[in-house]
């Protein structure tokens, strides 16, 4: 099993390497992966009761390690992606040209497939956020397939930065319950049953990453933007299998985290506001595609009601609905998909007579439109019925938010009927005052194929309702020991049966009569806004520091560095204790202080004068009457080394100065000049006055008199400074001569580059 | 200590401040070298009290040899960038003819350029 999760990751990429040219190769190899996966897990599933779990270890020292667990949950989620991964991948086939592009979809898309499985497998929360990163990043990848297109690459941007902000908040989340209680794994969690406000703060957190990736108010805007992505991208990651990570996250935690009241509130808040707002867009939308993708977002609030509340029955009807939805909304997006590539168009006020010319894609449609809208006999009905029981008897259970929950649902599923009517009547349905669309030709096998696979299983998983449950047990129970429920066909005349009749009365009437090319108003703020005006304002600030930080101004580098020193020299100087100046003199010996009064002189010089040459000459006569100060302090080594260095610099930089004009040409004057001589002679007081104490602040005796008598045993010599350079600290030497080797390549290769490129220019100026 | 070394000291940290915020690479490098003696001449008087060179057979009380050791090392380095600024002046004259350090032109682009990231809006159907 876990080697199959692998296999993904090799066939991906070989599909984006070696089988670059050959796109259907490895389609085809991706499909036989898909269905090792479905043999590998269900024979698991029939053979062994306990769970399979696997652990690498990643860092261990930090304890981190990705730990995979099999259980019925991930099974039924395996099974999900790895079928209907199969079915979309064939349909591919037949939906794009085997060009580069497909090769690239093909890849991602398998590499996905190993992605999500891997998240659904996750038994701690520190590895589902690294697969959860990884299904963002590829979902990115997947929506900008047509990189040439702003609009794919804006939505896909879109996606990324929604999903990524949430995956933040998600390690956040995780981050603290590691620091708190030590694991971030589920059932771990689950037996500790945490509880105080670092908790809660950590819980709310990780339900924010469910809700980005979910695309759940107020994150839900992302997932319409994200139908840039071709129809087979769309029908897989954003609406059968990414877009439920969130739920799946909200599954797990919620059996630990549901008895807290924030998160009961939160999840039904944003799951109704979600279900409600999303069948309302579903309503306006005229592309038929984006009308699935509302469809989806008014569903993923459902879904995240039901799997967020924290009641056992309503986990049940989750996971149940979860496996309806996936199986009706692919067939759904697919058949979208056919009808786009054999008219090409997708817009549901110009489509007319498409059900006339191909009647059966239409019957299929119907059937998980049927679904989708809760209508008997279908699957959809069936899950539906379960909730809405369950969200009845809430009230008793969880209190008021109970009814908040039902009164939501009850609207969203109005609306869901009468999308689901609207989408029928839309894209298959004939219109007087439209021409008959043109098909261009039948759709192919391929394309028809798992839209009849899908729409069956909704019709047969509906009509055994009772059997098709008890499949779930298991999987609810996994999640919550007490997450027991059944499905009927028939249930019964009960008050969850009555409503779900109204409901559907009232849905179809206003799908049928709600006009086909009705526009929304605009409204004043939509979350698309808020993202669009926060990007601009991250952007333009960024912008706004950058300029004020890195204006490119030496003068104003140099001004802030030198700032900084004798900000935190003044700092220190102004808080520590002022030490005796017992052994301040004059001078050193009169000697000393002619030579630096001469060397004043000089770097008065050097700093004004306007001719080069004086300049240069002036600074090597300041080395030297440094030098001398140095032999004076009782340093010769130090002397001889300034004499040499200063003796090669200025002839270097008389040889330089040889090419240059004699005088500086532009300085600057008035008030910016009186500043830098203000700041300047403020960094010369600062600097002195710290010389001045720490001169005199000397307490310990220094490491020097250790040297001094050790120079002649262990190092051998009697110059104790040559002996510290090349012996005791002879490492620190060796860096010194790395420094003088790498400043040499430089000087060298400037001299040459600067000779290469001046020889045309002299033969130039001879012609 | 000496105060005639302090008195040199932060009149070698002023010039070489002053020098270092000119524009012409020239008195920029002279900045440097300035700096560069001053920092030597600081870190020895404030480590190191003067006396006779640290030479075993010498008389007279020694002058601490660490702070003559680092400043060593810190000469040959000041020369080695010395040389390499040197080297940049003049390759620079070679290319335009001076030796001003101009504003750097990529931050100036990226302090007036419009917004990076074209191309984020939505057509309004997708909203």
């Amino acid at each position: 099993m876990f080697v199959l999760l692998f296999a993904h990751f090799i066939v991906a990429t070989a599909a984006l390497t070696v089988l670059k040219s050959r796109p259907r190769v490895s389609a085809v190899l991706g499909i036989c992966v898909f269905v090792a996966t479905i043999i590998a897990t269900l024979q698991w599933g029939r053979t062994t009761d306990g769970v399979r779990e696997v652990s690498f270890n990643w860092i261990g020292d930090l304890g981190l390690s990705l730990h995979l667990r099999l259980d019925s949950f991930a099974v039924m989620m395996v099974l999900i992606i790895s079928v209907l991964g199969a079915l979309v991948l064939a349909y591919s086939l037949a939906y794009f040209d085997p060009d580069e592009t497909t090769a690239r979809f093909t890849g991602f898309f398998i590499a996905f497939a190993g992605v999500m499985s891997g998240l659904v497998m996750s038994a701690d929360l520190f590895t589902m956020f690294v697969f959860w990163e990884l299904t963002s990043v590829l979902s990115f990848l997947l929506i900008g397939l047509h990189s040439e297109s702003g609009h794919a690459r804006a939505s896909a941007l879109r996606a990324l930065l929604v999903t990524g902000a949430g995956g933040l908040c998600l390690l956040a989340g995780v981050a603290l319950f590691q620091v708190e209680l030590g694991t971030t794994s589920f059932q771990e969690l689950a037996n500790m049953a945490p509880t105080g406000t670092v908790i809660t703060v950590a819980a709310i957190l990780v339900l924010l990453g469910a809700f980005t990736k979910s695309a759940q108010f107020p994150f839900h805007f992302w997932l319409p933007g994200a139908m840039a992505a071709p129809t087979p991208v769309s029908a897989y990651l954003h609406s059968a299998t990414m877009v439920k990570a969130g739920i799946v996250l909200m599954a797990r935690m919620s059996p630990i985290f549901g008895d807290l009241d924030v998160w009961r509130w939160m999840v039904v808040v944003a799951g109704g506001i979600t279900m409600v707002l999303g069948g309302v867009r579903a309503m306006y939308a005229t592309d038929a595609k984006l009308l699935l993708a509302h469809s989806t977002v008014s569903q993923l609030g459902f879904l995240g009601i039901l799997a967020g509340i924290g009641i056992p029955g309503a986990t049940y009807a989750a996971v149940v609905h979860l496996a309806a939805h996936a199986v009706f909304k692919a067939a759904l997006f697919l058949s979208v998909g056919a009808v786009d590539h054999a008219v090409g168009s997708r817009d549901i006020r110009t489509l007319s007579g498409v059900g006339r010319q191909m009647p059966l894609v239409a019957i299929l449609a119907t059937l998980s439109a049927a679904s989708m809208a809760g209508i008997i006999p279908l699957f959809g009905f069936a899950t539906k019925e379960k909730a809405l029981a369950v969200l009845l008897k809430a009230d008793d259970k969880v209190g008021a938010v109970g009814n908040v929950a039902l009164a939501f649902v009850v609207v969203g599923a109005v609306l869901s009927t009468a999308y689901s009517v609207r989408f029928v009547r839309g894209v298959f349905g004939t219109k007087k005052d439209c021409a008959p669309s043109h098909v261009h030709h039948a759709p192919s096998f391929l394309l028809v194929a798992p839209v009849v696979l899908l729409s069956s299983a909704s019709l047969i998983a509906g009509l055994f309702a009772k059997q098709t449950g008890h499949l779930f047990d298991a999987v609810a129970t996994t999640l919550s020991p007490e997450a027991t429920g059944k499905l009927a066909l028939w249930p019964g005349v009960n008050t969850a049966l009555i409503v779900s009749v109204i409901v559907v009365a009232v849905g179809a009437a206003i799908g049928y009569v709600f006009p086909l090319a009705a526009t929304a108003r605009e409204l004043p703020v939509t979350g698309d806004k808020v993202y669009l005006s926060l990007l601009q304002g991250i952007l333009t600030g960024s912008k706004k520091i950058t300029k004020y930080t890195q204006n490119g101004s030496l003068q104003t580098y140099v001004v802030v560095t030198m700032g900084v020193v004798i900000a935190t020299l003044m700092y220190s100087l102004a808080t520590d204790q002022l030490p005796h100046f017992d052994n301040m003199v004059i001078a050193d010996s009169p000697l000393q202080f002619g030579v630096v009064v001469l060397c004043i002189v000089l770097t008065g010089v050097v700093t004004f004068t306007a001719h080069r040459f004086v300049a240069a000459l002036l600074l090597g006569g300041v080395g030297f009457a440094i030098a001398v100060i140095f032999a004076l302090f009782g340093a010769p080594d130090l002397a001889l080394t300034q004499i040499l260095v200063e003796t090669i610099v200025l002839v270097v930089f008389l040889l330089v100065l040889r090419q240059l004009p004699s005088k500086f040409e532009r300085s600057i004057k008035g008030s910016a000049r009186t500043a830098q001589i203000v700041f300047s002679v403020s960094v010369g007081l600062v600097v002195a006055l710290f010389a001045l104490l720490v001169g005199n602040s000397r307490q310990a005796p220094s490491v020097g008199e250790e040297y001094i008598t050790r120079s002649s045993p262990q190092g051998g010599g009697n110059n104790v400074v040559n002996v510290i350079l090349v012996d005791f600290r002879g490492v620190d030497t060796m860096g010194e001569i790395t420094v003088l080797a790498v400043a040499a390549l430089g000087v060298a290769n400037l001299v040459n580059m600067a000779r290469r490129q001046r020889k045309p220019k002299v033969v130039e100026a001879s012609q | 200590m000496s105060a005639a070394l302090i008195v040199l000291i932060g009149v070698l940290f002023a010039s070489g401040t002053f020098l270092l915020l000119q524009r012409s690479l020239t008195r920029i490098i002279l900045g440097v070298g300035i700096m560069a003696n001053a920092v030597n001449v600081l870190i020895l008087s404030i480590g190191a009290r003067a006396g006779e060179a640290p030479i075993i057979g010498r008389d007279g009380e020694f002058t601490d040899p660490v702070p003559q050791a680092l400043v060593l090392t810190a000469i040959v380095i000041g020369f080695g960038i010395t040389a390499f600024l040197l080297a940049l002046a003049w390759r620079g004259w070679t290319i335009d003819g001076n030796d001003d350090v101009e504003d750097d032109d990529e931050d100036k682009r990226v302090a007036s350029a419009k917004p990076l990231l074209g191309g984020t809006e939505v057509p309004g159907d997708y909203q």
